[in-house]
């Protein structure tokens, strides 16, 4: 228990930190997969005399959402082509997508993939005789690269020994980077524009959650990579459990709000995730559904995705509904729909799933199986492991409830959301997926602000990447950022704002503590401030009973949309009065700001787009269904830096892959 | 399910420069007391129970329990990290324990390849420098609309 007016956390924040300026040409933020995919490939092209900076809230060794490990590689291409792969994708997100950054991301993710095995990571390989060969034995077999094969579970995963696939990419990432040229645990919370040349960056401000420092950083060309958007939303859990989030739970939509802030356009934020998984513990499903042939059923016991009803459903969202491959958001429907009517819960039938696969196996190679069903979670989702024990469940013997999740915004996974960048100067991609920087010049993933890159969840309109496709893409920005950097040798970055300006912005939250907090006996309640952990339940309960969260199945409407963002207003207003009395206490603060701003962009879209395009992530209840006549298009949206306005607009959907 | 460290074990890391758990969680939970030199979880409602503070701790002082809200007692799980593999403890809340071994890597720590001393000739091209070592040739779309 803290004594009253002491901050709780152990690294006290001080009025005045330290500040470290300094000047790169090119400034990597993130240190996730796509991060460490810039920071592998940068050094092979960078030129003579520039620099570059990475800046990671956190240690790369177990940054991001791989840190706990993975069980699956979700995309290699492998024998199947970059054409199906686009085919796939447009097909799962309703037909609104980005073909050729799709395109371009299927003709480089297999080199990432060769690389990971390369420097270590165990991949699955079939045996002469077609057996699964875990990621030690299948060396036998030669590499990927060589001609091994992979052990598919679907038609573009492989499976892997995870467990340690973050830190062999961070090894080789940061080798390559090398260690003065990285900064960990440094929180960058506002992108800086250019005081001379309009829109264009030039430099970030972040702190160091270890030091009383603020960092202003200035540069010619950026990258930010910080993975979606995760506790947006009330999760269904609140108690401890509310950090068990899908997705991980540092995620605080620092990319998109930190871009949006300086006017990077910004696509399909309408799109959201709400995965169906294993209730409470999130434990992945895939492995179930496609290595281990599960069926789930409801309540009834009935197969009711296999139902006239299903099919009849799934044929009012045709062609998507009826492809062979039902989208994610459709089986989402399904399942929604069964609850809605009463026919829930939704169970997993992993009983007679392994008994099935029990007929054709001997008594070895059923034990090999329960060994890989455990492996699916305790490589990436322990607490769901720890959960079946807890619940003294063994899956050959007993079904587990399977159950959507509170939604996520993201643009790697199964969603779309994101900023607006640049295709590839090539010339089958269209010219209005081309963005031209201030030289006239293309630079793939560049956004509408000259300079500024994403890569990973930051590139909107293009799912389906994971972990390998992630890395991939920042190894494309990597490329093009020194392209650019090159190009604009005499840029001479300057900020509009002065460094105390700066201080006072990052600082603010501390200030404001320091100000008010001897006014009560309890550091929390205090009526000149809020803490960020107040603020993040206030988030919550507005998405959750207006946004189209769990409270209502996903369902939102005009005028909830519409009270939705009246609250939104009052909790920007407020955040000018959070506090911070220690460094992790400041970087809640900064997270949450950059939580609403990235909700307000998911909500303005909904609100815009009059359509419910992806039906079981949500519904707008004064417009259901898809109206392809008037929605069959993209919205984005740009926020004005300078006369703080939001503009929501269409934009054109053009097909380039037959179907 | 928050980590949670154990006062017997925790040395606080001999208050050397890098406590370890507090050097390596993702969400910047673990912290030091450097009073008592001990460590402890400061948000458990955070905490994404990725292990990554329970799989680095040098002195096996770090475990989890269940989250309050739905885990019911009584069960752990517990990774003993290898250089080449991870061996699983799961004791279940009836007393039934499973043990599994996987492969974390292939390579020692340390040796991934980095290609540090590999050049990009073309920066101009779509190819990515290893790609662009292997004489490959970029794909174009079959057909287009």
């Amino acid at each position: 228990m803290a004594l009253p007016n002491k901050p709780l956390g152990e690294l006290k924040a001080v009025r005045d930190p330290e500040v470290v300026e300094k000047e790169v040409d090119i400034l990597i933020v993130g240190g996730g997969m796509a991060a460490c995919g810039t920071a592998f490939e940068i050094n092979k092209w960078i030129q003579p005399g520039q620099t570059v900076l990475l800046c990671d809230k956190a240690a790369m060794e177990r940054s991001g959402a791989v840190a706990q490990g993975l069980s699956a590689i979700n995309t290699f291409i492998g024998e199947n082509s970059p054409d199906d792969y686009v085919r796939m994708v447009r097909n799962d997100l309703m037909g609104l997508v980005r073909e050729d950054l799709i395109f371009d991301l299927g003709c480089h993710v297999d080199d990432s993939v060769y690389l990971f095995e390369e420097w270590g990571l165990p991949i699955w390989k079939k045996s002469a005789e077609g057996k699964n060969l875990d990621g030690k034995k299948g060396q036998a077999m030669g590499t990927l690269k060589s001609g091994a094969q992979p052990v598919r579970t679907g038609k573009w995963q492989i499976m892997i020994n995870g467990e340690s696939y973050k830190r062999v990419v961070a090894e080789a990432a940061k080798k390559a980077l090398g260690a003065d040229n990285i900064i960990e645990r440094c929180f960058i919370v506002e992108l800086l524009l250019d005081a001379n040349k309009p829109n264009t960056i030039a430099g970030a401000v972040g702190f160091s959650v270890r030091e009383n420092k603020v960092y202003i950083i200035k540069c010619k060309t950026m990258m930010v990579a910080c993975g979606g958007a995760v506790n947006i939303y009330q999760p269904r859990s609140v108690g401890e459990g509310k950090g068990r989030a899908w997705y991980p739970v540092w995620n605080a939509g620092s990319t998109y709000t930190m871009c949006m802030k300086v006017g990077a356009e910004l696509s399909m934020m309408e799109n959201r995730f709400t995965p169906a998984r294993f209730k409470d513990g999130y434990g992945p499903v895939g492995a179930w559904f496609l290595l281990f042939k599960a069926k789930t059923l409801n309540g009834l016991g009935e197969n009711f995705a296999a139902s006239d009803a299903a099919k009849q459903e799934l044929q009012n969202y045709a062609p998507y509904g009826t492809a062979a491959i039902t989208p994610t958001c459709l089986r989402n429907h399904l399942m929604l729909f069964e609850m809605k009517a009463g026919r829930g819960p939704i169970i997993m039938d992993t009983v007679t799933a392994l008994a099935n696969l029990g007929k054709t196996m001997d008594k070895k190679e059923l034990k090999h199986l329960e060994s890989e069903a455990w492996e699916d979670f305790l490589d990436m989702t322990c607490g769901q492991a720890n959960l079946w024990c807890a619940q003294d469940c063994e899956p050959e013997k007993k079904n587990s409830e399977v159950m959507p999740t509170e939604p996520y915004l993201l643009g790697s996974h199964s969603g779309c959301c994101g900023l607006w960048t640049s295709g590839p100067d090539l010339d089958w991609v269209p010219d209005a997926y081309k963005i031209k920087a201030d030289n006239g010049k293309v630079y793939n993933r560049m956004t509408t602000v000259n300079g500024l890159f994403t890569s990973g969840d930051g590139v909107g309109c293009s799912g389906h990447k994971f972990s390998s496709g992630s890395h991939a893409e920042g190894r494309i920005a990597a490329k093009q950022m020194v392209r650019y950097a090159k190009d604009h040798a005499d840029f001479k970055p300057t900020l509009k704002q002065s460094k105390q300006e700066l201080v006072d912005l990052v600082y603010k939250p501390v200030r404001t503590f320091l100000d008010h907090c001897n006014y009560t006996t309890a550091i929390d309640i205090n009526p000149n401030y809020i803490k960020p952990n107040g603020m993040m339940y206030r988030l919550m309960k507005a998405t959750h009973e207006y946004g189209a969260g769990t409270a209502t199945y996903y369902m939102t409407s005009s005028k909830s949309l519409e009270i939705v963002m009246d609250l939104l207003k009052t909790m920007r207003e407020d955040c000018a009065k959070m506090a911070a009395g220690d460094l992790h206490e400041l970087m809640r603060a900064w997270e949450i700001e950059h939580r609403i701003w990235t909700v307000e962009a998911h909500l303005r879209h909904i609100q815009f787009r009059k359509e419910t395009r992806y039906p079981g992530f949500y519904y707008q209840a004064d417009y259901p269904g898809q109206d392809d006549a008037n929605w069959f298009c993209f919205v984005n949206s740009k926020f004005d830096p300078e006369k703080k306005e939001w503009n929501v607009m269409k934009k054109d959907y053009i097909k380039i892959i037959p179907d | 399910m928050p980590s949670f460290v154990i006062q017997e074990k925790c040395d606080g890391c001999k208050g050397g420069d890098k406590t370890a758990c507090m050097y390596i969680c993702p969400n910047d939970l673990m912290v030091l007391d450097p009073n008592a030199m001990k460590a402890y979880n400061q948000e458990p409602d955070q905490c994404w129970e990725c292990f990554s503070c329970v799989k680095i701790c040098p002195t096996q002082a770090i475990e989890v329990r269940g989250y309050a809200d739905f885990v019911p007692l009584g069960s752990s799980i517990m990774p003993m990290m290898g250089t080449e593999d991870v061996m699983w403890t799961c004791k279940f809340r009836n007393g039934l324990i499973k043990r599994f071994k996987f492969p974390i890597r292939t390579t020692p720590e340390g040796a991934a390849n980095a290609y540090e001393s590999l050049k990009g000739k073309d920066l101009d091209s779509q190819l990515l420098s290893t790609e662009e070592a292997d004489g490959r040739a970029l794909p174009t779309p079959k057909a287009t609309v």
